[in-house]
């Protein structure tokens, strides 16, 4: 180091000064990789949710017992016809993927909606009224997850039998208490904001003061919320479909699929391989979502 | 008393109480008494834990659930605010009675632009519509000396400057025309010039708008820049009372005269003094006058309690030793 003080500074002014932003821009960059592949598999699995029907020629749920496991189209015996190849019943089994999405999401839309509407209601009158409202609330959210999400859903789904409608309705009912604890977190710390002080000061009611002041101020919190959620849903939707809980045999569920594979496996693999890895690339991509979008959102970055 | 000659707000014998750690509770307010005329500035002056905020978040009945109004009165126009419901309070504060609040920086929700901030109020209040309200908006910030105000109208809180903000939110307590505005130590979070500049503005705004001012702090160079009246609190009791003049002219309760010993001067000749010990903490009970553990005058006699006492509109003291005439002023 000591023979660099005898070089002309000049010697240095002619190289770009790089090192601290180079630094800087790979941190930005990594951070990006995560967002960008996460928000491609996101794009494709709702382009396949929307338009599978546009996708393939095949139906998911008409079965033809003569094509019935065909292999992929890479391995001997497969074609391009079935490039996944075929179920036991002789369904393509890209189709089913393809509409398998679509179940996944209508799904996750109904039963988020149900969980954030509830979850945010509650979160937010239980932390901003205190007292024994948010005493009653909680201890209901607290019983809501001391039960095992799994089991409940089980016997609510054999109780109410398979069906869509019931299916999006346990999921949302099981999946507010998260949302509406962490809501409330938010709603406390944001009720003793000045600014919600202030807005009391100068006369605006209270419904103002929630609407305007607490709900988009937690929007942030609560969207992260729900996209961490999604995932679980997911997860929780394959698991039930699995169990045989879910959504009746021949619709086109990843968990369904999972399940139609089981007794195969050993032979035509792909039936539940690939359902599974459609799942396990979804979930990962939406929890990444989730995260990029919480440090993006976090309270102690965000710019206030 | 006419109604030409009432007093805007009038606190008579307030006296609160808060829960002490303890597990009792503690008188923060001991039997406060003073009133602010119409069109009027006084100021309200004591160090942290003097009871002076309790008493301006009673006044906008905003006290903490905790707290507790034992007894007293606060009249607004002469209408006893401590009978009101929660909510008529509600629909009062804003337009009959407003604050400013201490901190600028966080007074503002980060989530919407100054316009519509400005806007909500000048709605609700004044109920002016879409067509008018722009021009309201950009009226009131320019009343409030908010450089570029039209340019501001889009920005959000975080683009403002602390002294800026302080203006956006004195625009906001204004909206609805006030008659008493409360501003609790509005320029403690501003830097010293800003501080000023904002001090002048409050002034003007009052002499212009004529809307009663009660300003609470604990520097005394902010309340003489701009009050008529002064009341100084201490340990919960007002200590003194009288104009802004007499007060810091002929300091006569111990406490006060402590408290301009302990400003800043900038002159060689005097020295600062600061006042010996802690202020009282709620839960201390204490014999006689509050300030006399730390006073440097204390006799026997100030182990019982003194009455505030003063002429008819002259100054009032809390004080054995200027009531009987052994304390030099």
């Amino acid at each position: 180091m000591t023979a660099n003080l005898d070089t002309p500074p000049t010697d240095t002014a002619d190289q770009p000064p790089v090192a601290k932003p180079l630094v800087r821009q790979r941190r930005w960059q990594k951070l990006r990789l995560g967002r960008d592949l996460s928000l491609l598999v996101l794009a494709l699995f709702v382009f396949a949710a929307i338009f599978a029907p546009l996708l393939t020629p095949h139906d998911p749920v008409d079965n033809s017992l003569m094509d019935a496991l065909k292999p992929p189209m890479w391995m001997a015996g497969g074609s391009w016809e079935n490039i996944l190849g075929t179920d036991s019943f002789g369904r393509d089994v890209l189709t089913r993927l393809l509409y398998g999405a679509r179940v996944s999401l209508i799904v996750v839309v109904f039963s988020l909606l149900i969980a954030v509407v509830i979850g945010t209601s509650v979160g937010v009158l239980a932390g901003y009224a205190g007292g024994k409202t948010d005493a009653i609330l909680m201890r209901l959210v607290d019983i809501m997850l001391a039960l095992p999400s799994l089991l409940v859903a089980l016997v609510a789904a054999v109780a109410l039998g398979p069906s869509m409608r019931n299916l999006v309705l346990i999921l949302g009912l099981l999946i507010w208490p998260n949302i509406a604890r962490l809501i409330r977190g938010e709603t406390m710390a944001l009720k003793n904001h000045e600014f919600v002080a202030y807005a009391k000061a100068i006369g605006a009611p209270r419904w103002r003061i929630l609407l305007k002041h607490v709900l988009p101020n937690v929007m942030p919190t609560l969207l992260v919320a729900a996209t961490l959620e999604v995932a679980n849903v997911i997860l929780t939707e394959a698991s039930l479909s699995f169990l045989g809980a879910g959504l009746p045999p021949p619709a086109p569920s990843w968990g369904v699929m999972i399940d139609d594979g089981r007794a195969l496996i050993a032979t035509g693999w792909w039936i539940s391989m690939f359902a599974g890895l459609a799942i396990i690339v979804t979930v990962l991509a939406f929890n990444g979502f989730g995260d990029w979008l919480r440090d993006r959102y976090d309270p102690q970055t965000r710019d206030l | 008393m006419s109604a030409a000659e009432r007093p805007a707000l009038e606190v008579r014998g307030l006296t609160i109480s808060v829960p002490t750690r303890g597990g009792g509770r503690g008188i923060a307010v001991r039997d406060v008494s003073f009133s602010v005329p119409a069109g009027g500035r006084a100021g309200l002056v004591g160090e942290s834990g003097s009871g002076k905020t309790m008493t301006s978040l009673a006044i906008m009945g905003l006290l903490p659930s905790a707290a507790r109004v034992e007894a007293g009165e606060i009249l607004l126009d002469g209408d006893n605010l401590l009978a009101k419901s929660q909510r008529e309070m509600q629909r009062l504060r804003g337009k009959r009675l407003s604050m400013v609040m201490q901190d600028p920086m966080t007074a503002l929700d980060p989530c919407f632009t100054i316009g519509s901030q400005v806007a909500q109020p000048l709605h609700q209040h004044r109920g002016l519509s879409r067509g008018k309200l722009n021009a309201a908006v950009v009226e009131s910030l320019e009343q409030v000396r908010l450089s570029t105000a039209r340019d501001r109208l889009r920005q959000y809180p975080h683009q403002l400057s602390g002294g800026m903000r302080q203006r956006v939110t004195s625009a906001i307590a204004l909206a609805g025309q006030p008659r008493v505005l409360i501003a609790d130590e509005p320029t403690t979070a501003l830097d010293a010039t800003t501080q000023v500049r904002y001090l002048k503005l409050l002034r003007d705004l009052q002499e212009q708008t004529n809307f009663a001012l009660l300003l609470v702090a604990h520097d005394l160079m902010v309340v003489q820049h701009v009050c008529e009246r002064v009341i100084v609190m201490y340990g919960g009791e007002v200590v003194e009372e009288g104009t802004a003049e007499d007060v810091f002219n002929a300091p006569r309760h111990p406490y006060t005269q402590a408290l301009l010993g302990a400003i800043q001067v900038v002159d060689d000749t005097v020295t600062l003094t600061p006042i010996n010990g802690n202020a009282p903490d709620v839960a201390d009970v204490l014999p006689g006058c509050r300030f006399q553990p730390r006073c440097a005058h204390a006799r026997d006699v100030c182990l019982t309690p003194p009455a505030l006492v003063g002429e008819d509109d002259g100054p009032v003291t809390r004080c054995w030793g200027v009531q009987q005439g052994w304390l030099a002023t």
